[in-house]
């Protein structure tokens, strides 16, 4: 199979490219990247669209079995998503491996990251082997699996993580759980930091959580409901950095959201600490106020924060600060999420909006160049998880995003993939979307 | 005029004029619980449910009564004795309520919003008889008409509300009405019970009561949870007691005439001494009198559409 991908804008961060190229496909591999400032191809349709199987001679190019025409479109490595949950094993009515992965595919992503908190978890071989093997089989975009940090989540004893290593897990984590014990978290760096797995932790000291179901600010007091301050991520984001700089361990702290965060992974930064991090789209986009109505809908934890919180993301995210957009993308069912508030569980999710609410809120707005919004959503979780991924160059797998930047759209969850209905967003108006999602040089998903 | 919306869900959402209206329709209906008879026909026909999730003696009480003194048919239901211990979901109980048709459904539920969420599925009107933390308007209404029916007015009138603001509905729903009908309003209590940002709603902040209490015309103290220890939000009852409770002696500060109320149950000796509780500025039984001439009201306005007895 060849594919010639046509009169694209590729943008490949990795690389500092921005050029308007041609990317020659052959079985599953880039194989030529071709310069064309005349923009002189041959036998182009109209805008976006995509002629099939037109095997015809190409000028030097040599026989091809398919043009897609990607013009007015940007071409960018496929897109990564390194803090998914895929829900399988364990609870398949929210979402299965090859559901989640179709609203990867969907929304331009062509590789996830699952979280462990499956049921059974992801603390064994025996689960990571069930996930791959069934990504392998039924999934549309590739399947990275994280490993657990502690047996059963339960923040007790290490999982086994040299043997989740070797079956292929990339990270390990308790996500959705903090592991509360500096002692264990310590240790669980230390032992990681021997095959240079990083360590992803869910920043949250229970204790100041309490049963808090949104953020403690004005409107948690407006509204009468129990409050997660701001310090309860902060802190543990505080004790896991000095912990990092104990340990000399990767530390990845997912889902940031509170100002207080930011500042202390600036400074942990600048002080050559091994730490990273991650924003969610919604983080970006929405604040407190989206809880209003009580809206089960914009209940995720951490909570949506402050206006100021969303102020501290946005700068962290232009000046590099926050490496990573990722959408802790969590499904519900709908009976779970249409409950009083107190009782409906946290989680939203993403995967099939990320890119547009990326693209709207700081891209467009100009806070982002369009170069640094692709790279943190595929070059920078692909170093950050030591994936051979997230750059375009001749001999690299063909994990492509192809997507029109411009294109408006209303997101309409009854039509998502996901099995899942759970986002903030429906009804919004946003500006851009993936156009084809190709893996491995085979086209997934296409609009 | 009537109210403009199906529900009655706070005090966020009521304006001026409906509050207005609710006070002087109370006033109506006081003449009725002083008759020896007390039956008018107002809502014959018409069928009242209480969905009590939490405990409750006087809101309950004072629903049914209000019920029935108009007419209606009323309905007691408590999640203790329901389906809802076998698991229920909040949204089923709505629809199979709904089913048997009633007119009105008055709510009392832990979690805030709850009330919201029920009138959104139901073409019943509903009552929210005090949602979490949220708000519980119809006391807040019995509160302003006590206010006014002693004082003839509430405008410019000062109120301090005492005790343990984080997680009283009676609070945030009397800060919004007593603000609207043009009262000042202040908060006092540990630091540990006042919510982040509360200066935000148009208050005044205190941490001691005799500052809080000198000048004001309303004193409302809040019942005090005795879990709160548990959480870590106040040391002992003796403590507490000594700093925040209302005394004899504390009022000296305040001005002699100085309403004093509580929405019930109190804790005698705790957040109120005794001799201030039982004593001639305390309105504790007119709250509770007054509550279910309020109640009436509101069933009234909300279901009665004819006219009142």
């Amino acid at each position: 199979m060849r594919i010639l991908i046509e009169g694209g804008r590729v943008i490949d961060p990795a690389h500092a490219v921005d050029e308007q190229m041609d990317l020659l496909i052959e079985d599953g591999r880039i194989i030529r990247l071709i310069r064309n400032a005349a923009g002189s191809t041959p036998s182009s349709t109209g805008k976006g669209k995509s002629s099939k199987g037109s095997k015809s001679q190409v000028n030097e190019i040599g026989p091809v079995d398919r043009v897609m025409d990607a013009t007015g479109l940007v071409v960018c490595p496929g897109l990564i998503d390194m803090h998914v949950h895929l829900r399988q094993p364990g609870r398949e009515d929210k979402e299965t491996i090859a559901s989640g992965t179709m609203a990867a595919a969907r929304g331009g992503f062509t590789a996830v990251c699952c979280m462990p908190n499956t049921d059974p978890v992801n603390d064994s071989r025996s689960v990571t082997d069930f996930i791959l093997d069934t990504s392998k089989r039924e999934g549309a975009v590739q399947v990275y699996p994280v490993g657990a940090i502690t047996k059963g989540l339960r923040g007790e004893e290490l999982a086994e993580i040299g043997e989740l290593f070797e079956a292929g897990c990339v990270a390990i984590s308790d996500d959705g759980r903090p592991v509360m014990s500096a002692e264990l978290m310590r240790r669980a760096m230390e032992y990681a930091a021997m095959f240079d797995l990083p360590v992803i932790q869910h920043s949250e000291d229970l204790h100041l959580s309490g049963r808090g179901v949104v953020h403690e600010g004005f409107v948690s007091t407006d509204l009468g409901l129990r409050g997660i301050p701001a310090a309860s991520e902060a802190v543990m984001v505080a004790r896991d950095i000095l912990l990092a700089e104990l340990t000399g361990a990767r530390l990845h702290i997912a889902h940031v959201s509170a100002a207080e965060s930011v500042r202390l992974i600036r400074d942990a930064k600048a002080r050559g600490v091994r730490v990273s991090c991650e924003a969610t789209p919604h983080h970006i986009a929405l604040t407190e106020d989206a809880i209003r109505g009580f809206r089960t809908h914009a209940k995720m934890n951490p909570p949506l924060r402050s206006e100021a919180d969303r102020q501290a993301l946005l700068e962290g995210l232009c000046d590099g600060t926050i490496d990573v957009i990722a959408t802790d993308h969590a499904p519900h069912t709908v009976q779970e999420k249409e409950q009083e508030l107190d009782l409906a569980p946290f989680g939203v999710i993403g995967l099939e909006t990320a890119l547009a609410v990326t693209l709207t809120t700081m891209v467009h707005s100009g806070m982002l160049s369009l170069s640094v919004a692709i790279a943190k959503l595929s070059s920078e979780p692909a170093r950050i998880l030591n994936l051979p991924k997230g750059r375009i160059a001749e001999g690299t797998d063909a994990d492509i995003t192809i997507f029109d930047p411009n294109r408006d759209w209303t997101v309409e969850s009854s039509t998502f993939a996901s099995k899942s209905r759970n986002t903030p967003f429906d009804g919004w108006r946003l500006k851009g979307g993936a156009v084809a999602t190709l893996v491995a040089g085979k086209v997934v998903w296409e609009a | 005029m009537g109210l403009a919306g199906k529900d009655l869900l706070s005090m966020q959402e009521l304006t001026v004029d409906e509050i207005r209206l609710i006070l002087d329709t109370t006033e109506s209906m006081k003449d009725v619980a002083r008759r020896d008879i007390k039956k008018v026909p107002a809502l014959r026909g018409k069928t009242l449910i209480n969905l009590f999730y939490e405990s409750s003696t006087r809101t309950r009480t004072s629903f049914e009564i209000a019920g029935k003194w108009l007419s209606a048919d009323v309905i007691n239901i408590s999640a203790s004795s329901s389906s809802v211990t076998k698991g229920e979901s909040l949204k089923d109980t709505g629809l199979t309520l709904q089913a048997m048709h009633p007119d009105i459904v008055v709510i009392r539920h832990p979690s805030s919003g709850a009330a919201e969420f029920l009138a959104k599925r139901l073409a019943a009107s509903v009552i929210n008889a005090g949602d979490g933390a949220h708000e519980h308007p119809s006391q807040a209404l019995l509160d302003l008409y006590t206010i006014r029916e002693k004082l003839g007015r509430l405008e410019g009138l000062k109120a301090a509300i005492i005790g343990d603001i984080a997680h009283s509905r009676v609070a945030r729903s009397n800060i919004r009405g007593m603000q609207k009908m043009g009262m000042e309003v202040r908060v006092a209590g540990p630091r540990t019970m006042l919510p982040r940002f509360i200066e935000r709603l148009g208050v005044e902040v205190f941490t001691d009561l005799e500052r809080a209490v000198a000048e004001v015309d309303v004193i409302m103290m809040l019942r005090l949870q005795i879990e709160r220890q548990q959480a870590g939000l106040f040391p002992s009852l003796r403590e507490y007691s000594r700093l925040f409770g209302l005394t004899a002696q504390r009022l000296k500060v305040a001005q002699p005439q100085v309403l004093i109320m509580h929405p019930g149950p109190i804790n005698r000796g705790v957040e109120i001494a005794p001799d201030v509780a039982d004593g001639p500025f305390s309105l504790i039984l007119n709250q509770v009198e007054n509550g279910l001439a309020v109640r009436m009201a509101l069933l009234y306005l909300l279901a009665g559409g004819g006219q009142a007895g």
